[in-house]
């Protein structure tokens, strides 16, 4: 539980990077926003066992990385959090799906592998770039960017204050699962009854405290409307950026990269 | 100045769980006042308080900040004159950096870039934590957190400043760094503390609360010296008062 606590103040750091200051974090929100809906609606629309045509696509988060100057190995390792839950979802694929679909000497590779694979791709690609959206943009940004995209207001507000209930949910759990393993005289076993009142305790108690943050930001005249620190204005800058990426994932999307260049150089 | 004025009347106020943290409270609060609330534990000093901007409903009884009356519609308008530091700095801070969170009320009452900007650093260099700006507050060691939650406060340049427990947590040094702040703030400030020196330096009036009813309000000095008044509700002089306890138990040696 303790290791739960450390991977979300890790993750909070992304939202901290967020604070700097590179060409990437200046762009306007929106630009980004639809940057990367673009992106992800490319890269979710392939077929399940497409492969080949997806890398190209790893070439938007590598560009975003370095111009925006986040830590490579950070964002690797928070995506690499997400892997596992993937997998389990695409863990029956190789069972089910016994069609033979490469041969690679002797060994035959199964349309279930291939659709794992294809679905680990997939989601490494789509999970960075919201990863990336958030170190570059900011949560309350990229709410705040939703909205004038046109998505109501009432959504948005719940977006964030969602964002905000996760780590307020982790901070708790932190806190209570430190509390119980001083207190149990570091017998393993913990019990399972402790454990499932602790759980109830803890939605209690953070139910509260999301309560009291939610006071604290009336207190201070939030009223549902965003403010954010950066100058925001759609110019020519946010819409190079917009066009340029989604020009390029358009015609990686439509176009196959390797049938066309073994076309031009037969 | 009317609207500076806090006005309880007949306050009561029943938690969900059936406590009765306020039982009948009553009391007028002018322009300009620096007013205590002193009690024990659980005396209901910081219920009290949460219902000065309505972060608390009343169940019964009237609330009235200057000559509006708090109810749903004036809220907005009073919590922009009521500034409310909370007792545990963690139910005020949200943002993922110091900086954007002392600016988070500025930016809400709608103030330009560069205004939030030197609002933020003001407040900030008031409480001694410029230094802490870029960092994350829940990084923080507990008082630093306590010092940018009073910032955060600071920064919205408040006509009433409401604060539960401010020098809980502090060092000596920002203690008296924030006693010196409060006593340069000229409007209605009213604070609950267990800092009973505090409370003699700074303030001419005090109220006690005991088991959620008002058991005595008046003048500081007058109310420090009825003995039988502070230990009937679990209080005690402040240690300035009570003779110095150095010297006192010297003389009992050599006696
Ligand atoms: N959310 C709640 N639900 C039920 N009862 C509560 C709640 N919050 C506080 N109380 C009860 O209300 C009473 C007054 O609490 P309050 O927090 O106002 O005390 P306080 O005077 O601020 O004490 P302290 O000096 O310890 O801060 C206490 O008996 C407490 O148990
Ligand atoms: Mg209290």
């Amino acid at each position: 539980m303790a290791s739960i606590h450390a991977a979300v103040i890790d993750l909070k750091r992304l939202d901290q990077l967020a604070g700097s200051d590179t060409p990437i974090h200046t762009l306007d929100s929106r630009a980004k926003v639809l940057v990367t809906f673009a992106f992800i609606v490319s890269v979710v629309s392939f077929g399940r066992y497409e492969l080949i045509r997806m890398v190209p696509f790893f070439v938007y988060p590598a560009v975003m990385v370095v111009l925006a100057g986040l830590p490579p190995l950070y964002v690797a390792r928070k995506i690499a959090l997400i892997s596992p839950f993937v997998v389990m979802v695409g863990l029956f694929n190789p069972v089910f799906d016994r069609t033979v679909m490469y041969q690679i000497g002797q060994m035959e590779i199964s349309g279930g592998w291939i659709s794992l694979l294809s679905l680990l791709i997939r989601s490494i690609l789509t999970v960075g770039a919201a990863f990336i959206l958030v170190g570059t943009t900011g949560f309350t940004a990229i709410c705040q960017a939703l909205e004038r995209l046109g998505i109501p207001q009432v959504f948005a507000v719940q977006l964030l204050f969602l964002h905000r209930y996760i780590f307020v949910l982790a901070d708790e759990t932190g806190r209570a699962s430190k509390a119980r393993e001083l207190r149990s005289c570091g017998r393993k076993g913990l019990g399972i009854a402790s454990f499932s009142s602790m759980t109830g305790h803890l939605l209690l108690r953070t139910w509260q405290q999301a309560e009291r943050i939610h006071t604290a930001m009336l207190a201070r005249g939030f009223v549902g409307r965003f403010h954010t620190h950066r100058k925001s204005r759609f110019g020519a800058d946010e819409l190079l950026f917009l066009l340029g990426w989604s020009l390029l994932f358009i015609s990686l999307r439509t176009v196959n990269i390797s049938e066309v260049l073994g076309a031009l150089f037969p | 100045m009317s609207h500076h004025i806090v006005e309880a009347k007949n306050m009561q106020h029943v938690y969900p769980d059936g406590t009765i943290a306020i039982k009948d409270v009553s009391f007028h609060i002018t322009h300009g006042e620096s007013v205590a609330i002193i009690g024990a534990n659980g005396a209901g000093k910081s219920t009290l308080l949460q219902h000065l901007n309505g972060c608390l409903e009343a169940t019964s009884g009237q609330i009235r900040i200057g000559d509006t009356p708090l109810t749903k519609g004036t809220l907005p308008d009073i919590r922009r004159t009521v500034g409310m530091v909370f007792q545990y700095p963690d139910d005020q801070l949200f943002m993922p950096t110091v900086f954007e969170d002392v600016a988070f009320g500025p930016l809400n009452q709608g103030l330009s870039d560069s205004d939030v900007d030197r609002r933020v650093t003001e407040a900030l260099a008031q409480v001694g934590a410029a230094h802490l700006r870029t960092k994350a507050p829940y990084h923080l060691s507990g008082g630093e957190k306590k010092r940018v939650a009073i910032a955060t406060v600071l920064a919205m340049s408040p006509d009433i400043l409401v604060m539960d427990e401010p020098t809980s947590g502090l060092d000596p040094f920002a203690r008296r760094q924030l006693m010196s702040l409060l006593r340069e703030f000229r409007h209605t400030k009213i604070f609950t503390s267990h800092d009973l020196d505090m409370v003699l330096d700074l303030c001419e009036r005090t109220i006690i609360m005991h088991e959620g009813m008002i058991m005595a309000d008046g003048p500081t000095d007058e109310i420090f010296k009825n003995e039988t008044l502070l230990a009937a509700c679990r209080l005690e002089k402040p240690f300035s008062m009570q003779g110095c306890p150095v010297c006192s138990r010297g003389h009992a040696q050599t006696s």
